[in-house]
């Protein structure tokens, strides 16, 4: 039964690991298209449309590789996790129903007509198609996050004797509290992304000397997205999610921040620790006092309950990881703040296309808003633990009641070997588009 | 409210059928017909310009199921555990088969991802039929040990197939003699229709060839067809029950051979979209006169300890259901129209159309 639940996990944590790495650049990467296409029809300026097609290149590429790692992700709803759909397939499948019917067809339908279209269609109408498939991209992030802020934050539904999940209020499930601070901070994550990608490439066009007009114009684009959106990420949208996880999971709360043992007054926050799980404490610390309290609740002497103040069985199973998770979102995403405002200092001062350290650190910082990202993922879903509908139904009462562990440790050895090989194709493709760079196609 | 779900869900797995049915039957034709580099590239790109709007149909399909018959979605996709996953890892390599063999330009990588088109198109085009021949079949639903039931009344786990290979057993595999006739039933079915839409998207060189091929594939699925329809009746003995007594059923076996019936005069047929719709009516009305053979049940159980799944028994409540329908009638609304939009914009021949990545 251990390795049941284990299994089963590893597998989903692998697959939805991986397919993450694309949406959070489509996501974001959608919205910085639709911006050089505006910018187009505003000044006419070819450059500006290249630059909105060469990223539909990768837009696509990313797409693909979002769409053939996300159908494994529905599917593994009922294979791997029978227990939890048959329970609360009448609300979570109303939600990821829309998130098909209303998003992933808008998506995928005009995406082809905005790679292929633009002759037929005219600029403008091919702008709107690019708009659309922007909006898809951000509706699927929109119901896939209510899909899982009921998971965090159950809403709207009555438990039948049998423990059936029934929806009793369809519309609370798109106002559940949890859902919007989630969104925007996932959406402003996923432009940060994109954003850095765009830098990268124009960073990398400018030190290697080669397509350099686009690189002084992806750059520029990169670092402006960069910043307004690492901001954002951080305040206010991280903050109300934060005080969210406050509100409605304490016990999350507190293993997050590292807080073994609550303290009479104010809770201090914890800048470096190591969880220490045999004496219940933090190695090595370095903590400001009072200050938690505070950005939680704007009371300084506020008291915030530590881990002590819950039982074992309710608190997450892997604490460690869970601490280090957030710590490292919260640590890179001060660091991508710091990067953003120096290299739109240097911007300003009309520098920046001549400083090659920060050119270099701009260029390699790439995989970090990945890391990121799936941190803060990591932070939610451990988060919820040992539970999948928070404080209603635990983990362990939701998987496959049939399938066994051999069969679930095949499938996964499976998964592995074939995601290796698309990260393989995927890194060659992407690498041959940004070679190629945004030159103009003979027609 | 049930009917009106398992009609819709119905519907958008037949259309999954008939729109991804034609990139499959694309890539078995160009696995076994395609040998100029001229004749492979127009027909991946006949298949690669579509599967992902296409594939769509395959997610809201799964989608509204989860939704609307949440206990079936559960117990069908762990039971059927291993073949679901496979087919998963063959949708994935058939994708990038077609997305990424145009990326580069040396001929064994074109090749390899020619290979991987044709050869999961086939194998995926096998496992839903032997998808649908367990369907019919039914299964050892909660398998009963000594009188004793192992686990509740839907959950059951199959293994791909059992040393006998026989229907006919108390715990039948995936895989039996019956299923693969099935699944024969759906890749000859598939291979007309993507060969159809060849002739009708592109200007290959081997379409006229293909006109003779769909004539002899369709003489083997009139064949096939025969024979399942006998030893249907030894696998499942009601399977006949519903058009007994429900005479307005046959509406969808007639269905069925009308496209059957069409497409021997394939060599006559004018216009190539009216073949077209005549192997599109061949996989229609397979699927409908399969689900209403069983109706309302949607997975029988072979075993008496436990009652079949129907669509009654395995439903999300009924207020969920509603709500759904409301929205899905936007949502549908709003598919039709996106669909209409892009294959007005895309239609003609692909030859003809500037296409590249």
């Amino acid at each position: 039964m251990e390795d049941m639940i284990f299994y089963d996990r590893l597998q989903f944590a692998f697959t939805i690991t991986f397919h993450y790495i694309f949406p959070q650049l489509t996501m974001g990467l959608s919205l910085m298209i639709v911006y050089f296409k505006w910018k187009f029809l505003r000044t006419q300026i070819e450059k500006y449309n290249n630059a909105a097609k060469f990223f539909m290149k990768i837009f696509a590429i990313n797409f693909t590789m979002g769409v053939v790692t996300g159908i494994p992700m529905e599917f593994q709803f009922g294979t791997n996790w029978a227990k939890f759909s048959e329970l609360t397939g009448g609300i979570i499948g109303q939600t990821l129903a829309m998130e098909g019917m209303f998003s992933f067809f808008l998506e995928s339908s005009f995406l082809a007509l905005f790679i292929f279209g633009e002759k037929l269609m005219g600029q403008k109408l091919h702008f709107l198609t690019g708009f659309l498939v922007f909006l898809g991209s951000w509706a699927s992030g929109w119901f896939i996050l209510a899909t899982n802020a009921w998971m965090q934050n159950p809403v709207g539904h009555e438990i039948l004797e049998n423990g059936k999940f029934v929806l009793e209020n369809f519309s609370e499930l798109f106002t559940n509290p949890w859902l919007l601070p989630a969104f925007l901070h996932n959406q402003m994550a996923s432009v940060v992304t994109s954003a850095f990608v765009v830098a990268s490439i124009g960073a990398f066009y400018i030190l290697r000397d080669k397509h350099s007009e686009y690189g002084r114009l992806f750059l520029k684009t990169g670092v402006i997205f960069g910043l307004i959106s690492s901001v954002l990420v951080a305040f206010p949208t991280g903050d109300w999610n934060a005080k969210n996880v406050a509100k409605y999971q304490p016990g999350t709360f507190a293993a997050m921040e590292g807080i073994f043992e609550t303290e009479d007054a104010g809770a201090e926050i914890v800048l470096i620790g190591q969880p220490n799980m045999v004496d219940k404490k933090l190695d090595n610390k370095i903590a400001v006092p009072n200050i938690l309290s505070f950005l939680t609740y704007q009371e300084w002497d506020k008291q915030i309950p530590g881990m002590d103040q819950f039982e074992e069985d309710e608190l997450p199973d892997n604490i460690p990881a869970l601490y280090y998770s957030y710590h490292i979102m919260v640590g890179l995403g001060t660091i991508f703040i710091g990067v953003m405002a120096l290299a739109l200092f240097f911007l300003w001062r009309k520098k920046l296309y001549t400083i090659k350290p920060l050119l270099w650190t701009i260029m390699f910082l790439v995989p970090f808003p990945y890391i990121a990202n799936i941190t803060g993922w990591y932070t939610a879903e451990l988060g919820r633990q040992p539970y999948l509908v928070y404080g209603l139904l635990r983990t362990s009462d939701g998987i496959s009641p049939t399938v066994s562990s051999g069969n679930t440790l095949f499938t996964l050895l499976g998964f592995v070997a074939l995601y290796m090989l698309l990260g393989l194709l995927f890194l060659v493709l992407v690498g041959k588009t940004i070679n190629q760079g945004p030159t103009p196609q003979k027609h | 409210m049930e009917i009106f779900w398992y009609i819709a869900i119905g519907i958008v797995l037949t259309v999954f059928f008939i729109l991804d049915g034609y990139d499959f039957g694309a890539g078995i034709i160009h696995l076994f017909f395609a040998k100029e580099e001229k004749d492979k590239e127009v027909i991946t790109k006949s298949a690669g310009l579509f599967w992902d709007s296409n594939e769509v149909w395959l997610v809201a399909a799964g989608g509204m199921l989860f939704m609307a018959f949440p206990t079936f979605y559960a117990s069908v996709f762990s039971g059927f555990y291993l073949p679901l996953i496979i087919v998963l890892w063959l949708i994935i390599f058939r994708a990038i088969g077609l997305e990424f063999r145009g990326q580069f330009k040396y001929q064994m990588w074109k090749d390899i991802w020619d290979k991987s088109f044709g050869v999961s198109s086939l194998l995926l085009a096998l496992f839903f039929g032997i998808a649908l021949g367990n369907i019919v079949r039914g299964v050892n639903l909660g398998s009963v040990e000594n009188g004793v039931s192992a686990h509740e009344g839907h959950y059951f786990f199959l293994p791909l197939w059992d040393s006998s290979f026989s229907p006919l057993t108390d715990h039948p595999g995936v895989i039996d003699w019956f299923t693969i006739i099935i699944g024969l039933i759906a890749v000859v079915t598939l291979a007309i229709h993507g060969a159809n839409w060849i002739i009708l998207k592109t200007n290959s060189t081997i379409n006229n060839k293909l006109k003779g091929v769909i004539f002899k594939l369709n003489i083997a699925l009139a064949i096939l067809t025969i024979f399942s329809l006998i030893v249907w009746q030894y696998v499942n003995p009601n399977s006949l029950d519903n058009f007994i007594h429900k005479p307005y059923l046959l509406i969808f076996p007639i269905i069925y051979l009308t496209g059957l019936i069409g497409l021997f005069f394939i060599k006559k047929i004018k216009k190539d979209s009216h073949a077209f719709v005549l192997s599109s009516l061949l996989i229609l009305g397979g699927i409908t006169s399969s689900l209403a053979s069983l109706f309302p049940v949607i997975l029988p159980s072979i075993n008496d300890k436990h009652e079949h799944l129907t669509i009654y028994n395995t439903s999300a409540a009924e207020y969920g259901l509603s709500v759904a329908l409301t929205w899905g009638i936007i949502g549908f609304a709003l598919i039709v129209v996106y669909f209409i939009i892009q294959k007005r914009l895309l239609s003609g021949k692909i030859d003809n159309m500037d296409y590249g990545h």
